[in-house]
């Protein structure tokens, strides 16, 4: 599944790390280095990252099974 | 409407179980003048300007003596600390970072996602020891012992101590109210004692764990070598106190108002029985809708701030109103409706900036397994009292107690 | 009005050329569909690959936690576009309104959108630039090989160019444990897009990492032995360094030599535009059904004294794409400028720099929060009394706020007290950029208020 992390939003909160330290790892206080292309047994927790995001920085391509919460196929964007 | 009676008003006992009129009320002028040296700020976009503010400080100290009252006297005749909520950087800082090495990321990027398998049999055994019962107190059964047990877990705490530290905990927590009701000087003298029985609680706890280091918090926070270097026994301390106390006065609350709200809407209960995964936006929603954390009462200018028309001076002790904010309709369209499908929720739930809510991650994960445990096993669930009875806390606003009634648990 | 009726056309069966198939292609091609564009949409890339995300490439693709070839960027559902990928665009007719490519096919247009980006600027001798061990770094095939020869454990890798894309380099070496030298012509690294006080932070940073960092030094040739393989640089201080990997970061080239003769203003300092991404024909009058997005734009911004910046940034890539695609099909009046505030990233070092605005128009700056010597800070930057940009290292949060500083013209230097002030922090300091008449090593913001066909830059690359 592909994602991307707007990094001019990210402020470090680092909650994606926290809830899918498999595909979001801080690299430093305040880096984020993320998998752009994670595993789709991942799936679960990235959107748990992408919707826990305070700053709702990180887009993920959606699939026909996601719950529909996430609203015009991407989650997190504006 | 005077300004003086609204505040009043919020701060009252009489309005806990619904103060949301009062932020409507409130946020007509986004920064409220309130007496001479306080200042309440209710919109969305004037608290979160405010939170990222380096002209804000969060450090008592910096409280001109008119605005500071009880409040400085009692933090600095405390038997603890200030702990890094309520510093400033650069202190602040180095405090949190040395806090979040044996929690988080980037040292320990696994120690709470780990915990879920863990945290899910707490949470099936709570209810399972339900047993026969078909009515049951929600906060004293469920939500109260959950966060409890898992902090005590993560920090190295006895469990069996709990009765010790509960009380301790409420009397600390209670001090964080504007106005606890009764005598203040009493309210100053139970808040100090507390915090030293608190403090020598820990402070033996540290001993042990200094001789015989075990994989909780408290141990890595004794014996840790990093970059910071160590921290002093005094920060151990406060720091511990601090992670006990938040780590369990706000949970329950959150959970606590989370099995509310879905009993008060029943189709978004249905929708979580049947699809588990609704339970991650919904606890957004949650903490945009009813945050455990309703206002923050500790915040300083250290210069004169231009805002939405208004000069808070220097020196000025501000409120921000997290809960008004989360409601603004200028940011949240039908701000008062609980919609767990709401888009793009940057809610101020647990605060924004670099104060922002330390143990989020961990109170997130639990909010989701406790509210889905109890929407998949209990069944016919039903509030007994609506409104419930609240704690007495503006600040850490959450019912005392959740009667319910249900007429029996799946397995 | 007929206005109108042609724009509603132009809407529901218009012909939209997007030339470009990256980030700010992608963008604006799934803005057009989310604002009601049901015509034809056709993407034009040179690369063969579907558009992928860049960032990645500099760090987690070289660290190895990512792969070169899976950093596509999410796609939206329905976007029901021709891909014409593994092709260039080969020249414009602006009076026929088509695109010629480079497998000699033309694609028709009623509007047409430039995002071609630019391209890393290769080593300037072509001989040595073919030697084996010789790298630049832009594309994900640049960065696959780049990756695959980092793993393979050389003995040195040389980084030619200390700006953000190198020191970016240089970081992810040393972490794989690889020794490294960066040869930067400038003061220090970043200095151009940070300016020296903030440069010798990085500085620092390199050094403390263990990066042999030789700065005010320029490689003057690159050595290859029988078999055509990289062994040797030579440096303009008469040394030389045995290497056998050189990354050339010499920043980038704008990709408009397809529009030469074409009649649109488009040279070697990209494509100028209006605030509203139209693009400029060589006589300087605005075109109608020309918009440029990107990296390869070239605009004026209001809070900015209204000079053309070209940003390569990948916010701006974005913002200007959804505010380009937005104007390409909305009458004038519902048009919007291109306001976004400048910012960028950079991860290095395990420190996050982030900055908004335009730092390299500063004159001064002032630590405003925090410490240099400790490497986590905030600088500000002030132009003519005002705050005109900010710097952060590990110190994002409190960015935004002065994000605002900038946006409300905020005076400079700051007079209120905030925390973690320190004694550095009570007084400007010259920001110390290098002579903008001096050619740096890709500065990522240039500014110029005169027509890109009348401009000519003259870069010397890496040598005395």
């Amino acid at each position: 599944m592909r994602l991307v992390v707007d990094l001019n939003r990210c402020q470090g909160y680092a909650q994606c790390a926290f809830l899918a330290p498999d595909v979001f790892a801080m690299h430093g206080e305040e880096s984020l280095l993320y998998n752009p292309h994670a595993e789709e047994a991942q799936r679960e927790q990235v959107l748990r990252a992408a919707t826990a995001c305070p700053v709702q920085a990180i887009l993920v391509e959606d699939t026909d099974e996601a719950p529909a919460t996430m609203g015009e196929g991407l989650s997190g964007v504006r | 409407m005077t300004q003086e009676m609204l505040l009043r008003q919020i701060i009252d006992y009489a309005n806990r179980a619904d103060p949301y009129p009062l932020y409507t009320e409130l946020r007509k002028k986004p920064v409220r003048q309130e007496g001479d040296e306080l200042f309440v700020v209710s919109t969305y976009w004037e608290i979160k300007s405010l939170l990222h503010d380096p002209r804000i400080s969060s450090d008592a100290r910096n409280l001109s003596p008119g605005a500071a009252g009880t409040l400085l006297q009692e933090e600095e005749d405390s038997p603890l600390p200030p702990a890094f909520l309520r510093l400033d950087p650069p202190e602040h800082d180095r405090l949190r970072r040395m806090a979040m090495r044996p929690f988080g990321p980037p040292e320990t990027p696994r120690r709470v996602y780990n915990m879920r398998g863990e945290l899910a049999r707490i949470v099936d055994d709570l209810i399972d020891g339900f047993g026969d019962r078909k009515e049951v107190d929600i906060v004293d059964d469920f939500s109260y012992p959950f966060p409890v047990t898992v902090i005590c877990r993560l920090l190295g705490i006895p469990r069996e101590d709990e009765a010790r530290f509960h009380s301790w905990a409420d009397i600390i927590a209670a001090g964080l109210d504007p106005d606890p009701g009764g005598d203040p000087g009493e309210q100053r003298r139970a808040t100090h004692e507390a915090r030293t029985e608190l403090g020598m609680y820990l402070s033996g706890l540290i001993d042990e764990r200094s001789g015989a280091p075990g994989d909780d918090m408290l141990s890595a926070l004794v014996t840790q070598q990093g970059p910071d270097g160590q921290m002093s026994r005094m920060e151990v301390l406060s720091t511990a106190a601090l992670l006990l106390i938040a780590g369990h006065e706000t949970t329950v609350n959150l959970i606590t108002n989370g099995t509310l709200t879905l009993l008060r809407n029943p189709d978004v209960l249905e929708r979580l029985r049947n699809d588990s995964r609704l339970a991650v936006p919904l606890v957004e929603e949650l903490l945009r809708f009813e945050p455990p954390v309703q206002l923050l009462p500790q915040r300083t200018t250290l210069a004169d701030i231009d805002i939405a028309g208004t000069t808070i001076p220097e020196g000025a002790s501000v409120w921000l109103v997290l809960a008004a904010g989360n409601r603004d309709p200028q940011r949240f369209p039908d701000p008062d409706r609980f919609d767990p499908d709401r888009p793009d929720i940057q809610h101020l739930g647990f605060g924004s900036g670099i104060h922002n809510c330390f143990g989020a991650p961990l109170a997130r994960l639990e909010a989701q397994l406790a509210l889905t445990a109890l929407a998949h096993r209990l069944d016919g669930p039903r509030l007994l009292d609506d409104p419930p009875p609240y704690r007495q806390n503006a600040v850490l606003r959450g019912p005392r107690h959740l009667n319910i009634a249900f007429d029996g648990l799946r397995s | 009005m007929s206005g109108d009726g042609a724009l509603e056309r132009l809407r529901r069966e218009g012909r939209i050329v997007i030339v470009g198939a990256s980030l700010a292609g992608l963008r604006a091609a799934e803005t057009l569909r989310k604002e009601g564009f049901t015509g034809s949409l056709t993407l034009i890339g040179d690369e063969p690959h579907e558009p992928y995300d860049r960032p990645p490439l500099s760090k987690q693709v070289l660290l190895g936690h990512a792969s070169a070839d899976r950093t596509e960027l999410p796609r939206r559902h329905g976007l029901d576009a021709q891909w014409r990928l593994g092709v260039a665009a080969a020249g414009l007719d602006m009076a026929a309104g088509r695109v010629r490519l480079d497998d000699g096919d033309e694609v028709e247009y009623d509007r047409l959108l430039i995002t071609t980006g630019v391209r890393a600027r290769p080593w300037p001798h072509p001989a040595e630039a073919e030697l084996d061990g010789v790298f630049v770094l832009r594309t994900r095939d640049d960065a696959a090989r780049l990756q695959r020869r980092l793993a393979a454990s050389p003995r040195r890798v040389l980084v030619i160019g200390a700006g953000f894309t190198g020191s970016e380099i240089a970081s992810a070496c040393r972490e794989r444990g690889l020794p490294v030298t960066v040869a930067e012509r400038g003061a220090a690294p970043l200095v151009g897009a940070l300016g020296g006080v903030i440069g010798q932070v990085a500085a620092e940073l390199q050094r403390a990492h263990g990066v042999d960092l030789r700065c005010g030094i320029m490689v003057t040739g690159l050595e290859g032995d029988s078999a055509g393989r990289l062994r040797r640089a030579h440096l303009s201080d008469g040394t030389s360094i045995d290497t056998d990997v050189a990354v050339v970061s010499l920043g980038a080239t704008r990709n408009t030599e397809w529009l030469a003769g074409s009649g649109l203003g488009a040279g070697p300092r990209g494509i100028a535009c209006d605030a509203g991404c139209r693009a400029f024909d060589v006589r300087g009058i605005v075109t109608d059904d020309i918009f440029v997005a990107g990296d390869v734009a070239r605009s004026p911004h209001a809070l900015f004294g209204y000079q053309f910046l070209s940003l390569e940034h990948w916010g701006n890539a974005v913002a200007q794409a959804a505010t380009a695609a937005h104007n390409m099909i909305s009458s004038s009046s519902e048009r919007r400028p291109h306001l976004w505030v400048p910012a960028f990233w950079s991860s290095q070092f395990g420190v996050n720099i982030k900055s908004v605005g335009v730092p390299s128009l500063g004159e001064e700056v002032i630590v405003a929060q925090g410490s240099l010597a400790d490497h986590r800070f905030t600088g500000v930057y002030g132009y003519q009394g005002r705050v005109i940009a900010a710097v952060s290292f590990d110190q994002t949060k409190w960015l935004e706020f002065y994000q605002r500083q900038i946006e409300s013209g905020a005076p400079f230097p700051p007079e209120y007290s905030s925390v973690d002030r320190r004694t550095e922090g009570l007084r400007p300091v010259p920001a110390d950029f290098p002579d903008p008449s001096l050619p740096t090593h890709g500065p990522t913001v240039t500014v110029s208020g005169y027509s890109p066909t009348d401009q000519r830059i003259t870069f010397t690359p890496g040598r005395g």
